[in-house]
């Protein structure tokens, strides 16, 4: 029997959802609306809501200041390099914790689990050092390479439920059929796990971009993704809101058209 | 077992023969075994055509060889108008012909079957059992067949091993386990309804520990007869009846096939003969008495 769902609890539910909706949304907001208003109209008290005057110099300026250009194309080669970097080594990982279990497959599960709860400071000496060894600071290849290391486990755990869904029959009948252990990857198992690798690269994809103390602390100039660009330099917050408004800019449009995979990423397994 | 000898699971005792040769050490695609799993295990992403072409892909034949083996592979299963679809366009008997198709295609020295008719409903199981036995004789290929069915095991198979709990319980012909079960699991599994299993007093009179006679075995009679029973359930099925026969005093509920139709109402006094030349005994152990 269907509940009965009354006119009143679903208006009061809908001005629930707004509410934490807008909430959430609103330091957004409030950056995109300073973003256009002059330095002086941005640290009034009280603030000016909406009726001030819009201008679009503190993107000039910003622009004309730094290399928008060349750190979005840091950020993307960052972001989307460490994901497909962590993508294929965590695919092997994830099928031979899936399909074929040890005795310690779950501790090994959980203790890379636990690396995410270690705070960041804590291996940043050791990394500097090694980085400044190797003579690769401010380089891509090596935020690639930490970012991919950062997110590693998070890409493993969440191929790993996408491929416990996955029957072992369908895999055994390809070993049958001739299948090697890489036919059986290439050609069974990652498409059919597509549509859980699809969310999982967007997932890490996002996370890489917005990943702040790694991508600000090794990098200074040459490597220097949107994180870094908009980091303050002084007290203008017109022109911090304008820096910032472009470095979420990408990824913000990516979230919007992936909306429906990011969802089904993140609830995946939860129903069936 | 199935698992075993397609190189699924290790072999950790005992010796794995196919056409000669030890295959414990082989991988499974180097066996050359074909299965069909009971519930396919068809590759879903995949058209039908794709599927079966898997393996042929796997093995680096041509395409105009996987293409002509495809189509003759499609013609014998009535698939050639869906090769084109996608497996979720088809119904369960269309897709258990996919998988029998991508295991012919692969021309194996042996079939494995893993109960592939458990998933279909009953009259679409008697089809294909009649399409594989029809396969079989065409393409004189040994299969392995596992089933629960004993009308499956019966019909289909030349020889037949009785399996429990991991222990071969018999090996024969069908007819063989239907006369001469060797012991009163097999005696109990082979033949429907079941056999009646009699123990106490009356089997003793045969100098055993359990006597067993067939449904099909039992006389019967309303006015005279070896044992005296009340009629429970008549099940008229036109060709048969079953009658299920109560206090006879030998055991639970005995059951008597008839052929034809009788006239037999509950609660109604029932006299039975046991046909004496196929009256089974067993000993303590359950084992056959000769």
């Amino acid at each position: 029997m269907a509940r009965a769902i009354t006119t009143q609890k679903k208006v009061m539910w809908t001005a629930l959802a707004w509410a934490f909706g807008l909430t959430m949304f609103f330091p957004i907001l409030w950056t995109f609306r300073t973003s256009f208003k002059t330095e002086a109209a941005a640290i009034s008290d009280p603030p000016v809501w909406f009726f001030f005057d819009w201008t679009l110099e503190n993107y000039v300026d910003v622009q004309a200041r730094s290399n928008y250009p060349k750190a979005l194309m840091n950020s993307i080669i960052i972001s989307v390099g460490s994901t497909f970097l962590g993508i294929l080594i965590a695919v092997p990982a994830a099928w031979s914790m899936a399909f074929v279990p040890g005795r310690k497959t779950k501790d090994v599960l959980l203790w890379m689990l636990s690396t995410k709860m270690l705070p960041a400071v804590g291996v940043l000496y050791p990394l500097v050092l090694l980085a400044k060894w190797l003579g690769v600071m401010d380089s891509r290849i090596l935020l690639v390479v930490v970012l991919m290391l950062i997110n590693l486990p998070i890409i493993v755990w969440m191929l790993y439920t996408y491929f416990r869904e996955i029957p072992g029959e369908i895999l055994e009948a390809a070993r049958m059929d001739g299948a090697g252990l890489k036919a059986e990857i290439l050609y069974v198992l990652t498409p059919m796990a597509l549509p859980g690798i699809a969310s999982t690269v967007l997932l890490n994809i996002i996370l890489a971009w917005n990943e702040a103390f790694w991508t600000i602390l090794l990098t200074t100039v040459n490597a220097a993704p949107l994180t870094s660009f908009s980091a303050p330099e002084g007290l203008f917050y017109a022109k911090l809101s304008a820096a910032s408004m472009m470095a979420i800019a990408p990824i913000l449009v990516m979230g919007w058209f992936s909306q429906k995979q990011l969802v089904r990423g993140l609830t995946f397994g939860a129903v069936k | 077992m199935l698992r075993l000898i397609a190189g699924l699971e290790d072999t950790s005792s005992g010796h794995i023969n196919i056409d000669g040769n030890d295959a414990r050490v082989l991988p499974p695609a180097k066996r050359g075994l074909a299965m069909a799993f009971q519930s396919y295990a068809l590759y879903p992403h995949m058209s039908v055509r794709k599927n079966i072409a898997f393996p042929m892909r796997m093995a680096g034949i041509d395409e105009a060889t996987q293409k002509a083996k495809i189509d003759a592979a499609a013609t014998a299963l009535n698939l050639t108008d869906y090769l084109d679809r996608k497996l979720g366009q088809l119904s369960g008997g269309q897709r258990q012909r996919v998988a029998i198709g991508r295991a012919i295609v692969r021309e194996p020295s042996a079939f494995l079957f893993d109960e592939p008719l458990s998933n279909l409903d009953a009259a679409l199981r008697v089809g294909m059992r009649l399409e594989i036995m029809e396969h079989h004789k065409k393409l004189q290929t040994t299969m392995v067949y596992v089933t629960h069915d004993q009308v499956e095991a019966m019909t289909m198979a030349d020889k037949i091993v009785v399996l429990q709990a991991g222990g071969i319980k018999q090996v024969g012909s069908p007819l063989e386990l239907y006369h001469a079960p060797r012991n009163k699991f097999v005696a109990g599994f082979i033949g429907s309804p079941k056999m009646n299993l009699i123990e106490g007093a009356e089997a003793a009179k045969h100098n055993a520990t359990t006597i067993g006679i067939r449904p099909e075995h039992l006389g019967v009679s309303k006015t005279e007869g070896l044992w005296k029973g009340r009629v429970g359930v008549a099940e008229h099925l036109g060709s048969d009846t079953f009658i299920h026969v109560h206090d006879t005093g030998l055991m639970d509920m005995m059951t008597v096939r008839i052929t034809g139709d009788i006239e037999a109402r509950h609660g109604d006094t029932i006299y039975l003969t046991p046909d004496m030349d196929q009256l089974h005994r067993f000993d303590a152990q359950g084992l056959r008495i000769a």
